[in-house]
């Protein structure tokens, strides 16, 4: 009990190390350019992270039980894909199509989860095919055409504000609450953790890891199509290359925030805060007038750091 | 005495694997209030009995009744609601919870008409439980922060959480220092009077006959006997488990030693070691005891260079060598057979030829190719000589019983033909047959001139195997002993820090 009061500073600095360096980078940048820290620049750095956000936060459900979801930038455009063109080719109400296209998306996770479970494939190996599966299945779906003409109420989702704040930020704080208080305060939360921890003890608790495998990839193919839709609705069509390598930064941001890629170890708002390390630095690199060239190399040497912290934080017990 | 009396019954229970029958038609009972030793070799069946008990493993045939009603138990949580538990032999707990979590993991306390845990209760419920049990540990506390003994009260703590009048607890005390094993066996004793059953497996006899009352005997799946602890002995119990006269359970040969090969001076590891010095000499066993934490294991990896040495000088053969990793130590003729041998010492997945040629894969090789039919020799060669049981050399190293698998290991030394042979509590959840197989080995070597080194936590193989006894705490070492002066209590005496006359 004495050594937590002891520890209480270094605790504080091992939970917060990543909002600290995030702090950090939105201090440079707006010492480096005074565009960067203003109200509409902000909701902007909002609105681009809050897509890639949504998609982390249903990664983060696979990497904590020891899994991964690679297929989640095809599933994003074959939702967005679907919803649109149910939207505009066969006229049905957005929200219906997007309904749908959010089933599709769990239906993915779904055979994801199934494949891992049932076949025993790896997560890698299994999301990686449904990778390639699911962008072909948008490319036959879009005949590799762009599909335009969406719904008011459809493109309201992407570029409307509710007080000020864009849609689509909204959505991703509703997202991230839920997602932290089913992570942090039920049941089904705790088995997901306890499935990334050891998976033996956990069946012999009485839990089913199978169960919680098959309904984390269920909640990524979920998030994944959320995003997909957002996407759509941001650039007013769904497009057949849309989030081509998106996989990458959804992986990134949970790490980057903390959770460990062997399971069982990491947070909801880490990942936010994750996503947003990545939002802020294209960002403010971008307003600093650094070459996009350039960009990706410092991107790359931050998450280093941003990991790196983490991992040296944490190995002090 | 009516049958009526035993709170558990297994009947004509069978269980085959893909090649083996684990069980044979046995019978197992277990009274109220019954402390039950479940004793046998490796692959004796106990722990597959055990899971199928407690609902881990499907049975192929048989009845389990307690209670004197009949029940089906096919699932953890069937045997869980029937007041079934089990500890198991590799700790079940989830290292990235907190120990609330672990006990209360899959019936997690929850707000009245919600789907939410309550955690201040899960907490709360958690923390009694274990100042009942006299644990001081913290109930938010991640189990993977604390020491082995106390994640095996944890385990404890789950099991009686559980309203368990049924513990299965296999093999609780393999890695307990006496001490600890003195706490969990006051916990058990206080369960008994409380009229909870406990099933007992130990490899370690003496522990058998300290605590339980009664001993079921398993050998190769069958049942060999069942009788209450005060009729039998020691001698009798291993001849039970293993079917045949054992002979000397240490047997000692008369070894010469000649002079010194191994000469430690002052070593320290600026956290563990602080001082140490000694004398290995060809043709001894040199024995290291002492509580855990006292600093064998750190002496152990820091001569092999497994940890850096800060200070201090080490001597081989009368000359002074530097030791900064495995492979130099390897080079001077060193081996080091490691405390966790499926951490440290193998390879699972790999084969047993392989597991056993690695470390002499240069003498095997030209030009960076591998001779694949000279390794085959070797292995065999090897295998032959320790007796290894197995099928064949190509069966994974993780399919092997403990004992075999330990046998690999030193197997992979003697490919070397090493001066100085340190081993690291060489028999540690080994059964009886096997352990006397690998003192006779170290005896061989022995005679053969190897300086042996041994550090064990099982005092009775430390004096029956060791010419000589070192006892270690807090980092030096502070007594000596020879054979012939050592004895049980003047090793713990000094172990512990009391007064007592060594020979020096």
């Amino acid at each position: 009990m004495t050594n937590s009061i002891v520890n209480r500073p270094l605790d504080i600095l091992r939970r917060f190390s990543v909002t600290i360096i995030l702090l950090c980078i939105c201090l440079a940048f707006a010492l480096g350019s005074s565009d960067f820290f203003t109200t509409s620049n902000l909701l902007n750095v909002a609105l681009q992270t809050s897509i890639i956000a949504i998609v982390a936060i249903g990664m983060t459900f696979t990497i904590l039980t020891a899994g991964i979801d690679l297929s989640v930038g095809s599933v994003m455009a074959l939702s967005g894909a679907i919803a649109a063109g149910l939207n505009v080719r066969q006229g049905l109400d957005p929200f219906v199509a997007i309904g749908i296209a959010l089933l599709i998306g769990m239906l993915i996770g779904a055979i994801n989860g199934l494949m891992i479970i049932k076949g025993g494939i790896p997560p890698f190996v299994a999301t990686l095919a449904m990778l390639a599966i699911a962008r072909g299945l948008t490319l036959v779906y879009t005949q590799g055409r762009p599909i335009a003409g969406l719904d008011e109420r459809f493109i309201y989702l992407g570029t409307g504000q509710i007080m000020g704040i864009p849609v689509p930020v909204f959505i991703m704080v509703v997202v991230a609450i839920i997602a932290h208080i089913v992570t942090r305060y039920t049941p089904f939360g705790l088995h997901v953790y306890a499935t990334g921890g050891n998976e033996e003890p956990t069946r012999l608790a009485g839990v089913s890891p199978d169960r919680i495998k098959l309904a984390v990839y269920i909640i990524s193919g979920f998030t994944a199509a959320l995003g997909g839709v957002l996407l759509a609705a941001r650039l007013w069509s769904a497009q057949p290359n849309a989030a081509v390598g998106w996989e990458l930064d959804a992986i990134a941001a949970p790490v980057i925030g903390g959770t460990s890629l062997f399971g069982g170890v990491g947070t909801i708002g880490g990942t936010v805060v994750g996503a947003f390390i990545i939002g802020v630095l294209s960002n403010g690199l971008n307003l600093m007038g650094v070459p996009s060239y350039y960009q990706q190399v410092i991107k790359g040497v931050v998450f280093i750091l941003a990991v790196s912290l983490d991992i040296l934080t944490k190995r002090r017990r | 005495m009516s049958e009526n009396k035993f709170y558990l019954r297994m009947e004509g229970i069978s269980k085959a694997f893909p090649g083996v029958q684990a069980l044979k038609d046995v019978n197992f009972y277990v009274a109220r209030g019954e402390i039950h030793a479940l004793v046998g070799e490796n692959g004796a069946g106990k722990t597959t009995l055990m899971k199928i008990l407690t609902g881990a493993l499907s049975m192929d045939s048989g009845s389990v009744s307690l209670k004197g009603s009949h029940v089906e138990i096919n699932t953890p949580t069937d045997a869980q609601q029937l007041g079934i538990s089990m500890i198991h032999q590799e700790l079940s707990l989830i290292p990235n919870l907190t120990v609330g979590q672990n006990i209360y993991l899959g019936r997690e306390p929850r707000w009245k008409i919600s789907a939410f845990i309550d955690w201040n209760r899960l907490y709360t419920d958690s923390q009694e439980l274990l100042s009942q049990l006299d644990v001081d540990v913290d109930a938010r506390a991640e189990v993977g922060s604390l020491s082995i003994a106390q994640q095996q009260m944890v385990e404890v703590a789950k099991a009686i959480s559980l309203n368990a009048d049924l513990i299965a607890m296999d093999e609780p005390t393999s890695s307990l220092t006496d001490r600890e094993t003195e706490v969990l066996f006051d916990t058990m004793r206080s369960f008994k009077k409380r009229g909870i059953s406990i099933i007992f497996i130990s490899h370690r006899l003496e522990e058998v006959f300290e605590i339980s009352d009664w001993v079921t005997v398993l050998r190769d799946g069958s049942l060999i006997g069942s009788e209450p602890i005060k009729d039998l002995d020691e001698e009798r119990v291993v001849q039970m488990m293993v079917g045949r006269e054992l002979g000397e359970m240490y047997p000692k040969g008369d070894v010469q030693r000649r002079g010194v090969i191994l000469e430690v001076n002052n070593l320290h590891d600026g956290r563990e070691l602080s001082g140490v010095s000694l004398e290995l000499y060809s043709g001894e066993i040199l024995g290291v005891a002492g509580l855990a934490g006292a600093g064998r294991t750190a002496l152990a990896e820091t001569i092999f260079g497994v940890r850096p040495a800060i200070t201090g000088d080490i001597e081989l053969d009368g000359s002074p060598v530097k030791i900064n990793s495995p492979g130099e130590a390897i080079r001077l003729g060193m081996g080091l057979v490691p405390e966790d041998r499926k951490q440290q010492g193998l390879f699972l997945n790999r084969a047993i030829r392989e597991n056993i040629v690695i470390s002499a894969l240069g003498k095997l090789s030209r030009f960076s190719f591998i001779n694949f039919s000279k390794a085959d020799k070797l292995a065999r060669e090897f295998a032959v000589k320790l007796d290894i049981r197995t099928p064949s050399l190509r069966q994974l190293v993780r399919n092997l019983s403990g004992g075999n698998q330990q046998k690999v290991v030193i197997a992979r030394w003697l490919t070397l033909n090493p001066r100085v042979l340190i081993l690291d509590e060489p028999t540690r959840g080994i059964d009886v047959g096997t352990k006397v197989e690998i003192h006779a080995l170290m005896n061989q070597l022995a005679e053969g001139g190897v300086g042996v080194l041994m550090v064990s936590s099982d005092l009775p193989e430390v004096l029956g195997v060791s010419d000589r006894i070192l006892v270690m705490r807090e980092g030096k070492v502070v007594s000596e002993f020879s054979r012939e002066h050592a004895t049980q209590d003047n090793i713990m005496h000094a172990a512990t820090g009391g007064k007592v006359n060594s020979d020096k």
